[in-house]
């Protein structure tokens, strides 16, 4: 662990330390951000323990005398510094399903989705996720159970699995389930606790584990 | 070092969390503890004044005290199990925070109601 | 990694039965350990004696049959959760695991009716 000084200023950001530190005092540090104002998800760290958006965490919240932690995201392997390769977490976006699966109607006629349709309303409770790997870095099943896709991942799969126009669901539910998939989820809502969009992934995989049971025991999975 | 390792214990301590750690421990112990359960229930195989003798034994505080652990403990599974049984199969999301509560409730009254019994 | 992290389609389907037939338990469990904990707390009052208990058990058909329902249900969700510990916490994985869950839950349940038969004839 390294230790640096850095002088506080008015409504300094964690994101806003960083920087001072590669540009005054150790310009070999390595991170990563790119808007600085929440709206891209790629400067999470782990900030006295837990995961967070640095440009959205005030220094004057978290330094509790004056010293702050600052790590890499958990359950990632690190590059270099404050930098995690995220390729796993990404991959595992896909191996869930993750991408929308056009039908044959689908090019013929519009789909009539009712915003008031429960469907609609539970994708639209987990679809604002940025995959900034909060979630994945905050969750314990993901460093007990390495093959676990994670609650991003899951989460996606939740919004797609309640998407009417999508003709990919026997094989997403095969993805989703299991020890590799919801099933190995134990709610410790670490993902909602952590989530800076707010998002409540626990409940997404809890959706995920009626549909999948449901399928399991009509012999569909 | 002890920032980090403080700092590990802190992204652990949310509500949800403790709930799970009740839980899957106690489910341990609860599940080492029931051939013990069995074997000392099982005396009674060898007759009335064999479990008696057994009972006996257990008068001890120490016993007791194990014993008001056990009721404890079950309780405490209980309300753990009801709280993943709502959160997975009725999908409850606002109700969660007091799902948990419910569990340490149940857990605390049972083990109180066993003491009261214990003293009356 | 191949499709679904390397498992086959029976495994992920053996895999979510099991994870239907915890829950399934726990359900029934939930119900035998709220009557089990009421007894309890009856039978403690005053003390327990051998005499009391086996004059509650013996030759009563309902207790069996709760008592059987309840080991059969344990039998089932006891041995599951701990395959899943063993699994995070030890990383003890694959076949040789689950043949000493399948040992663990014969045990629960043979030690159970041997017990439950005991106090019952």
């Amino acid at each position: 662990m390294q230790r640096y000084e850095v002088p506080a200023a008015p409504s300094q950001t964690i994101l806003d330390l960083v920087t001072y530190i590669q540009r005054a005092l150790d310009p070999t540090l390595s991170y990563r951000f790119a808007c600085r104002v929440g709206m891209c998800g790629s400067c999470a760290m782990t900030v006295n323990g837990r995961p967070r958006w640095t440009c959205r965490t005030h220094v004057a919240k978290v330094a509790g005398e004056g010293e702050v932690t600052i790590e890499p995201l958990k359950n990632m392997p690190v590059v270099k510094d404050l930098t995690v390769d995220m390729r796993e977490f990404f991959d595992k976006w896909a191996r869930a399903r993750g991408a929308f699966v056009p039908s044959e109607d689908a090019a013929r006629d519009f789909a009539v989705v009712p915003p008031s349709s429960p469907e609609r309303v539970e994708a639209d409770a987990a679809i604002e996720c940025i995959g900034c790997g909060v979630c994945y870095a905050a969750c314990d099943v993901v460093a007990w159970n390495p093959d676990y896709l994670g609650p991003a991942a899951l989460n996606r799969a939740w919004t797609l699995v309640n998407d009417l126009r999508d003709d990919g669901q026997p094989e997403r539910l095969l993805a989703v389930a299991g020890d590799a998939g919801c099933h190995a989820c134990h709610s410790h809502e670490s993902c909602r606790t952590y989530c800076p969009k707010s998002l409540n992934p626990t409940a997404s995989i809890a959706g995920l584990k009626r549909a999948t049971a449901r399928a399991a025991l009509r012999g569909e999975l | 070092m002890s920032a980090l390792a403080a700092s590990s214990f802190r992204r652990r301590t949310h509500p949800a969390y403790v709930a799970f750690l009740v839980h899957r421990l106690s489910g341990l112990m609860l599940a080492l503890f029931l051939p013990l359960h069995f074997w000392a229930l099982g005396q009674a195989i060898e007759g009335e004044a064999r479990l008696e003798s057994f009972l006996r034994w257990t008068d001890n505080p120490l016993t007791k005290f194990a014993e008001l652990g056990l009721v404890v403990l079950l309780a405490a599974h209980l309300g753990g199990g009801l709280r993943l049984l709502f959160i997975e199969l009725v999908g409850w999301r606002d109700w969660q925070s007091r799902a948990i509560a419910f569990a340490f409730a149940l857990g605390l009254a049972f083990g109180l109601l066993f003491l009261l019994n214990l003293g009356a | 990694m191949s499709a679904y992290a390397g498992r086959t389609r029976s495994q992920i389907r053996w895999e979510a039965r099991l994870w239907v037939a915890q829950r399934a338990s726990a359900m029934v469990l939930a119900l035998c350990v709220l009557v089990h904990l009421a007894t309890i707390v009856f039978a403690v009052r005053g003390g327990l004696s051998a005499g009391e208990i086996l004059s509650r058990t013996r030759g009563n058909g309902a207790w069996l049959a709760f008592y059987v329902l309840f080991i059969a249900a344990v039998a089932i969700h006891a041995p599951i959760g701990l395959r899943t510990i063993f699994a995070e916490w030890l990383g003890w994985r694959g076949r040789s695991l689950d043949i000493a869950a399948a040992l663990f839950a014969v045990l629960i349940a043979a030690a159970g009716l041997r017990t439950v038969l005991g106090l019952y004839a």
